[in-house]
């Protein structure tokens, strides 16, 4: 067992839920407003725990089991990350295939409970995840593909390790490009402004929340902390991507990471502040201009 | 004579029997009807005793006899590449015999029962015989049983035009796919010794580059209309939805993929392969793969969509092999290994799931009588176990971790993944070509998943068909939950799949055995790791759900209608339907779909009479083979001053041909 990733793993388990509180706290910093405390998503999570459930009518066993099949895909994802400069928990060649599929796997059961309420309101959601998860997914494996044809290595962990080759990597407008696509891959992904709104509560302007409307007690919060943790796993990849690219000492690196880690939690705020939610058709239009952005970064490298 | 086949030969000849009893007791319908799925099984029980053996050893078998037709012999071989596709043939038959067993029951009359019968253990036994073939000759009448007893089958229920229409269309699919063979087996006998005999084909490697081409794309031609490759896919729609549901199942989990294996077994005639040939099968793959992922989501019938998942998963194939042949010709031993090795494991593992889905759909036929997706919702409430199978499937086909179909497209991937490393500079697009269209294809089928169990399984019912029935009975229950057992087997244990895999590939790529281990041994390592994260996410899982039961003991538990938002009185009709689900997708792809909307918009402040219809036809049956084949019959209208009906101007003609004829031959003379 390597100790240093465990530590990793169970310290991301226990810190995801910080990332989504600072960026709320950015966005009321923004507005001028004091805002919640950053650790208010636990608040709400012990909260939840300890209430009770109700369940509609119109669902089968799928609607409760689906939360924790998503959360422990989820977790299986963390389990597959690198901790800067050290190995993931568990690492083997094509283990990034495995990444981004248990993202599928979670969205594919999150997208059978919202369908199994039977209302409207979440078949809408589900509808809409289903639709810009093609091109969030596609964008992701056009950056991976780009990795692993820079450092020669089908593993993350390898990935990442390999600084030797990066550093010319680092120079080119490859990497920024690459970074630029995989931001917009992110905010699409974790439901974030200007795909989707996690804030507002109003049915027809939302995608992931609007899925999860009928869930509640224990299961919803099962899927807050998973969104938590999808959310701190995409900003951690980004933030291994960048590490990666500049040389720095071994023993630095979690704490440089952690600053990384806070800058892009950070940009995701002021993204949410400076920006409106897109119409929902030009949604599919941003991703694909980031692919185009992914698919230049990897002709540059050729 | 070698008793592994002899216990082949008592195979064939209990389909056989088997087969023709049922037909002839059709009247005693209890009896046929076990007898029918008892012959298959125990066929199966015997056929699998050569395939296997022949996969542990890795020798192959061989039976010879001349026969007095010219060309013809009486050849067999089962060599690993064989028998890998035997083991699936008598597998799956034997699955959906018993199933058939369960789902003939009510349909149709007792002599058409009985003939199905008799068809079923034809189609069988000539998927076995294609595969056992060892001559051109025999190989091609054993395709033509196959072929004809599938059109049999199709036209189970004959009396409705559809279906008739569906058997025609794929009767002639079949039919210009057999010609092309034809053509190909006579240019490799003639590149060759002359002979028949698949062991004199070998010479065809050493034959020029431009005949060999030749051979390749009649073979992607010939093989492909069975396969439903793009666009030779156009009979795949219409049969599959007109054929009784075991049927269907038998038909798209094996019998497309004999295309495949002539295809595979073709190429180990042709030695190394110039770089086009796995570039074209690569974009064939992506085509089909893309395209078919797209029209299944624009389906309102079940198994349509479901015919259509099967020439997206073909590509997916073809995606695979295509890969392997690169490998094969830039000497990349594990792009030729993961490719071959992707594109058979897909083959197995589309023939389980794909016929537990037809199974589900059956089962939803029978029950509620149609397989309208928007007529249906909410059968898990009735057919739990129906439900859960189906889900099981849906989410192997989707490719998703933890169950087989990911466990053959993560090889797929990491051929494409090994591809984008070792290409030179410049020549990396194929690869990631191949890898965004897997993704794409991958994301879409979520999509087309999510809708088909979501919609028609959860929720509440949206008419009264979706109202009524009950759950399957045992004995089709039985292999479904059998299929989605070994779904969720391989897709956890996956290393189990290794012994199968490690002979079929090093025959289909015609690599030495070594050579194939050390290759499949980087496999080990990834394998192991997803039974490793299968075993922890389950107790994770398992742990979550205790913890949730714990709370909801001390908290409580209630039921209530659905949070609408406030609104107080949702009703059934009101939910999303499959069709305002794929919607957006449909709109963004209008350009190749071509869907048609009739469409009566709500209008005014209290609107009335509001109306919306969609229908995709299959843009290759409308716009290509529908105007070709109109344009050939116009043709032939053309000849039509010759038909008088009047016998001596027949006469005459037989006179005249007779005469020139004898001109002719006189004056080679």
């Amino acid at each position: 067992m390597r100790f240093s990733a465990l530590i990793f793993f169970l310290l991301s388990l226990l810190a995801a839920p910080l990332l989504t509180g600072w960026i709320v706290r950015v966005k009321a910093l923004f507005a001028g407003r004091r805002g919640a405390p950053v650790t208010q998503l636990y608040r709400d999570l012990f909260r939840l725990l300890r209430k009770g459930a109700v369940y509609s009518r119109s669902t089968s066993p799928l609607f409760w089991l689906a939360p924790m099949i998503t959360l422990a895909a989820t977790v299986a994802a963390l389990a597959l990350l690198p901790l800067p400069g050290y190995a993931a928990l568990i690492a083997f060649p094509g283990d990034l295939i495995l990444f981004a599929y248990l993202f599928a796997l979670g969205r594919f059961f999150t997208i059978l409970a919202a369908l199994d309420t039977a209302s409207a309101f979440e078949g809408m959601g589900a509808s809409r995840e289903a639709w810009y998860a093609i091109f969030a997914e596609l964008i992701l494996f056009l950056g991976l593909a780009t990795l692993v044809r820079f450092t020669n290595s089908l593993s993350l962990s390898q990935i990442f390790e390999s600084r030797a080759v990066t550093i010319e990597y680092a120079d080119s407008p490859a990497l920024a490009l690459l970074l630029v696509s995989l931001f917009v891959a992110m905010l699409a992904e974790n439901s974030r402004i200007p795909v989707d709104d996690p804030a507002t509560h109003l049915e027809l302007t939302m995608i992931h929340e609007v899925m999860v409307l009928d869930h509640s007690g224990p299961d919803f919060a099962f899927i807050l902390y998973g969104a938590a943790l999808k959310l701190w796993i995409w900003a951690m990849f980004l933030t291994l991507v960048i590490i990666s690219s500049f040389p720095s000492p071994n023993s630095l690196r979690p704490l440089i990471a952690a600053g990384v880690l806070f800058i892009i939690a950070t940009a995701i705020g002021i993204v949410e502040s400076v920006m409106a939610r897109l119409r929902l058709e030009r949604v599919p239009q941003m991703l694909m201009g980031a692919g185009a952005l992914g698919l230049l970064s990897y002709i540059i490298l050729g | 004579m070698n008793p592994q086949l002899t216990c082949f030969f008592i195979a064939l000849l209990l389909l056989l029997c088997g087969g023709a009893a049922a037909w002839l007791l059709h009247r005693r319908e209890a009896l046929a009807r076990r007898l029918a799925a008892a012959s298959v099984i125990a066929a199966g029980a015997f056929g699998m005793v050569p395939a296997i053996s022949v996969l542990a050893s890795g020798e192959s078998l061989l039976y010879e006899r001349a026969a007095s037709i010219p060309a013809l012999s009486f050849s067999l071989m089962i060599d690993p590449l064989a028998a890998f596709f035997l083991v699936i043939i008598f597998f799956i038959s034997a699955m959906t015999a018993l199933y058939g067993a369960g789902y003939l029951r009510a349909e149709g009359s007792p002599a058409a029962r009985g003939r199905s019968f008799f068809f079923f253990n034809l189609l069988v036994l000539g998927m076995a015989l294609v595969a056992a073939a060892a001559n051109g000759m025999l190989f091609i009448i054993a395709w033509e049983i196959m072929s004809m007893a599938a059109f049999f089958l199709v036209t189970f229920e004959d009396e409705r035009l559809q279906t008739r229409s569906a058997g025609l269309i794929y009767l002639i699919a079949a039919h210009i796919g057999v010609v092309l063979l034809f053509f190909m087996f006579w240019l490799l006998a003639g590149a060759g010794t002359g002979s028949l005999d698949f062991s004199q084909f070998a010479g065809a490697a050493l034959a020029g580059s431009k005949l060999k081409s030749l051979i390749f794309l009649l073979s992607i031609a010939g093989f492909g209309a069975k396969a439903g490759f793009l666009p030779l896919h156009v009979w795949l729609p219409e049969a599959h939805p007109a054929a009784p549901s075991h049927v269907s199942a038998l038909m798209s989990g094996v019998m497309i993929k004999m295309g495949l294996y002539g295809i595979l077994r073709t190429l180990t005639w042709l030695g190394t392969p110039p770089l086009w040939w796995g570039t074209l099968l690569v974009v064939i793959g992506l085509v089909s793969g893309l395209l078919g992922v797209l029209y299944a989501l624009a389906q309102h019938d079940l198994k349509r969509l479901l015919a259509y998942h099967s020439v997206e998963n073909i590509g997916i194939m073809a995606i695979g092999l295509g890969l392997g042949l690169l490998g094969l010709h830039l000497q990349e031993n594990t792009l030729a290994v993961l490719g071959f090795g992707g594109c058979l494991l897909h083959i197995l593992n589309h023939s389980i799931f794909k016929s537990l889905l037809f199974m589900g759909a059956g089962a939803v036929k029978q029950q509620c009588h149609t397989l309208e997706i928007d007529r249906l919702g909410g059968l898990q409430k009735r057919m739990p176990f129906t439900a859960a199978t189906f889900l099981i499937g849906a989410a192997a086909i989707s490719g998703l971790p933890l169950l087989n179909g990911f466990v053959s497209e993560f090889m797929i991937y990491f051929a494409s993944f090994s591809a984008v490393t070792s290409a030179p500079k410049g020549t990396t697009a194929l690869p990631l070509l191949s890898l965004l269209g897997l993704a794409a294809i991958g994301a879409l089928a979520v999509a087309c998943f999510t809708k088909a169990a979501g919609v028609v399984f959860l929720g509440e019912g949206r008419t009264q068909a979706g109202e009524r029935g009950q759950e399957a009975s045992a004995v089709m229950l039985l292999p479904m939950l059998l299929l989605a057992a070994l779904c969720v087997v391989a897709g956890v244990a996956p290393l189990l799949l290794l012994p199968l895999l490690r002979p079929a590939i090093a025959a289909a790529a015609n690599l030495p055995a070594a050579v194939i281990s050390t290759e499949m041994a980087a496999l080990v390592e990834p394998f192991t790791a997803v039974t490793v994260i299968a075993a922890g996410g389950a107790a994770l899982f398992i742990l979550l759900a205790l913890w949730r039961r714990r709370i909801l003991a001390t908290r409580g538990l209630q039921r209530s209608g659905t949070w609408d938002c406030g609104y107080s009185q949702p009703s059934a009709r009101m939910q999303y339907t499959a069709s305002s689900f794929v919607q957006p997708l449909i709109d963004q792809n209008k350009w190749i779909l071509r869907s048609r909307v009739e469409e009566v918009p709500p209008e005014g402040y209290f609107p009335e009479g509001a109306r919306y219809h969609s229908h995709t036809p299959d843009l290759f049956l409308d716009k290509f083979w529908r105007p070709l084949l109109a344009a050939i019959a116009w043709l032939f209208h053309q000849l039509q001053w010759m038909q008088r009906g009047r016998i001596s101007l027949y006469i005459l003609y037989i006179a005249v041909v007779l005469l020139a004829l004898l001109f002719w031959f006189g004056g080679l003379r």
